[in-house]
């Protein structure tokens, strides 16, 4: 957390009656009122977040007539059937590998051309850097359903349309605005003196970049990165308008179609394995970028 | 979701960087000349194809009446407008999405502020300003949600609230209400929307209570401090203090808060594919992806887009004269 520590550690303990409050004072009546209702309050709202999520794996330990008879009774055996059919029959395992492909890829190209692009603008002013600049602002505002139907057509005189490669590139043009713009607050922060030092060192343009640079600027660009795979591994219109063919869609629009294809016959079990399958791995990079990924959503907006 | 929305290079590319250097004609170097052809052409040209022009080709198209497949495309001007303002279906869609776009910023931050402040501000009212007991669980809970695919929200919402066997039901059929047996929430015209808005709803309050905390948690104790030495409650606190401090933060939330609702193609597609009973849930961007991938129509579909753009920017536009209108940023100076 950015600014973690200012509300808790700057800690005046002179209150208003000019004396030194203990440290540990008796909490008025009105303050444990207060209190109960605001944890009550947030309590029942994390039994809310918390209850459906469970709810969801359990259901993906049951079978379909175990589903269907109560909504809350245990699963007979625990076993990983479910898990087995979503991964092979509904075909999740080809959906999850390709998402892996598509998010890795598309990862590699916008960080690489993003930071680029941001330590370019950050570091040198030139005829258009402000049309550049405010083609970034318009991609990030515009709805990308206004783009949808022409980029459509784009990939498909590209030859790219129903590809993975296609896919990667949208994937890659349309978080690109985004890496930019936070990459460029980020080199703009970094001392402009150590590419001077660098290059008065003998250093090129592109050897300054790569090894100097680059590595000063590692803690932003992980805060991008792990924003850019969240929002791309959730991404769901790009690849349901412009990667049509079943061979090669990826996690979210696998569980839309699954979801929808087989009307009755839907191996519910199976749907709710396949959504554990799918929150997994963003999950495992919410556990072990927590602390990062909550900070980074403050510097997106913050002042 | 990746567009948390840029407010940094909004904020320092107004101002000439001091840092920046002027090229010269005697920059230019082999080194330099590659530099600048790998490090911006590339990536510029790669944006500007795959970005840039198709929202360009979406205004153009949007004055044909193309079809897409064939290259007959005749140029008809503004009919596919005057088309769209008589089209029903197409009115339904944008008064629902317009209905998303009021409604879901509003709750989804109103709540998710209440619940920021709580946990940062809300402890005891003596001793150092601080947040509830235990209140970073709370933070962890409901960020949550963030991390789980929208469209695996919505199909989990969508099994909850099945009609038979859904866990919403059977919680209320069990605590004595059987009114609610079998009772099709996202079938009935009455409930539908409401359900739907409260799936986004709570998809997202985490992301925008972890927002706030870090905007919070920026303003220096020592305000509170004072504001509680003269007197001032915490529901005072809240609305004197907090709001202005963080306004820049809520007034880039609120923005992105519409855009989303204006899109919420993906809760719908896996809540209600088809648009809802007599189409209560169907929005702009279902019926945009229907009129240009179903049916063909890519000169109406990209009218539709069109349409779906201003709207956005009249959004942004509102909110950008509401924050000015009740103060803008001039009331506490940070």
């Amino acid at each position: 957390m950015s600014a973690g520590t200012t509300a808790t550690t700057v800690n005046p303990t002179v209150v208003g009656d000019g004396t030194r409050a203990p440290v540990k004072r008796k909490p008025t009546t009105g303050d444990r009122v207060v209190g109960t209702a605001s944890h009550t309050v947030l309590i029942i709202w994390s039994i809310v977040v918390v209850v459906p999520l469970l709810w969801t794996v359990m259901s993906s330990f049951k079978t379909s007539s175990e589903i269907f008879s109560s909504p809350f009774a245990l699963p007979a055996t625990w076993n990983f059937d479910n898990y087995v059919n979503a991964w092979t029959t509904a075909g999740i395992g080809s959906f999850f590998i390709n998402s892996i492909v598509v998010v890795f890829g598309a990862l590699i190209v916008t960080m690489l051309f993003g930071s680029m692009c941001a330590y370019v603008l950050a570091r040198f002013r030139f005829f258009g850097s402000r049309a550049i600049y405010y083609l970034m602002l318009a991609g990030l505002t515009f709805p990308i359903f206004l783009a949808i139907v022409p980029l459509f057509f784009v990939l498909r005189s590209l030859g790219l349309l129903n590809t993975l490669p296609g896919l990667i590139l949208t994937y890659a043009a349309f978080a690109f605005p985004f890496t930019v713009f936070f990459l460029f607050s980020f080199f703009k922060s970094l001392s402009g003196s150590i590419a001077e030092a660098a290059a008065l060192d003998g250093a090129g343009e592109w050897r300054t970049f790569f090894q100097v640079m680059l590595p000063m600027a590692r803690p932003g660009l992980a805060t991008v990165a792990i924003l850019n795979f969240v929002g791309l591994w959730n991404q769901f219109l790009l690849p349901v308008a412009l990667n049509t063919d079943p061979q090669n869609y990826v996690l979210t629009q696998g569980m839309a179609s699954f979801a929808s294809q087989a009307g009755y016959s839907v191996d519910f079990g199976a749907l709710f394995a396949a959504s554990v399958i799918t929150v997994v791995p963003v999950l495992i990079v919410y556990l072990i970028f927590q602390r990062q990924l909550q900070g980074s959503v403050s510097q997106g907006t913050d002042k | 979701m990746t567009a948390v929305v840029g407010t940094p290079l909004g904020r320092a590319g107004g101002a000439k960087p001091p840092a920046a250097r002027r090229l010269r004609r005697r920059d230019f170097t082999f080194d330099r000349v590659t530099f600048f052809l790998v490090f911006l052409i590339v990536p510029v040209v790669g944006y500007v194809v795959f970005v840039v022009s198709p929202f360009a080709q979406a205004a153009y198209y949007s004055l044909t009446d193309w079809s897409g497949f064939s290259p007959a495309m005749d140029f008809v001007g503004l009919s596919n407008y005057a088309k769209l303002f008589q089209d029903a279906t197409f009115l339904t869609s944008m008064g629902n999405s317009v209905t998303l776009a009021i409604v879901l910023p509003l709750v989804t931050l109103g709540i998710a502020f209440l619940f920021a402040s709580l946990i940062t501000i809300g402890g005891p009212s003596n001793g150092p300003i601080r947040g509830l007991r235990n209140s970073s669980v709370y933070r962890v809970i409901t960020f949550f949600p963030y991390v789980v695919p929208a469209i695996v929200i919505g199909l989990i919402w969508k099994q909850i609230y099945d009609p038979s066997s859904g866990l919403l039901n059977g919680f209320l059929t069990g605590i004595g209400l059987d009114q609610f047996t079998s009772f099709a929430w996202l079938g009935s015209p009455d409930t539908a929307m409401v359900a739907t808005m409260f799936v986004i709803v709570w998809g997202l309050i985490g992301f925008y209570t972890v927002l706030f905390i870090a905007a919070i948690k920026g303003v220096p104790a020592e305000i509170y401090e004072a504001a509680r030495i003269d007197g001032a409650g915490r529901l005072r606190t809240a609305l004197t203090i907090t709001i202005p401090l963080i306004r820049d933060n809520i007034q880039t939330a609120y923005i992105y808060m519409g855009i989303l609702a204006l899109d919420a193609f993906v809760y719908m597609a896996a809540l209600n594919p088809g648009g809802g009973p007599s189409n209560s849930t169907l929005v702009m961007s279902q019926q945009l992806f229907t009129t240009a991938f179903t049916k063909g129509q890519f000169g109406y579909a990209c009218a539709m887009g069109v349409v779906l753009a201003i709207v956005t920017l009249l959004f942004a536009g509102v909110v950008f004269a509401v924050s000015r209108l009740t103060g803008g940023s001039n009331e506490v100076a940070e």
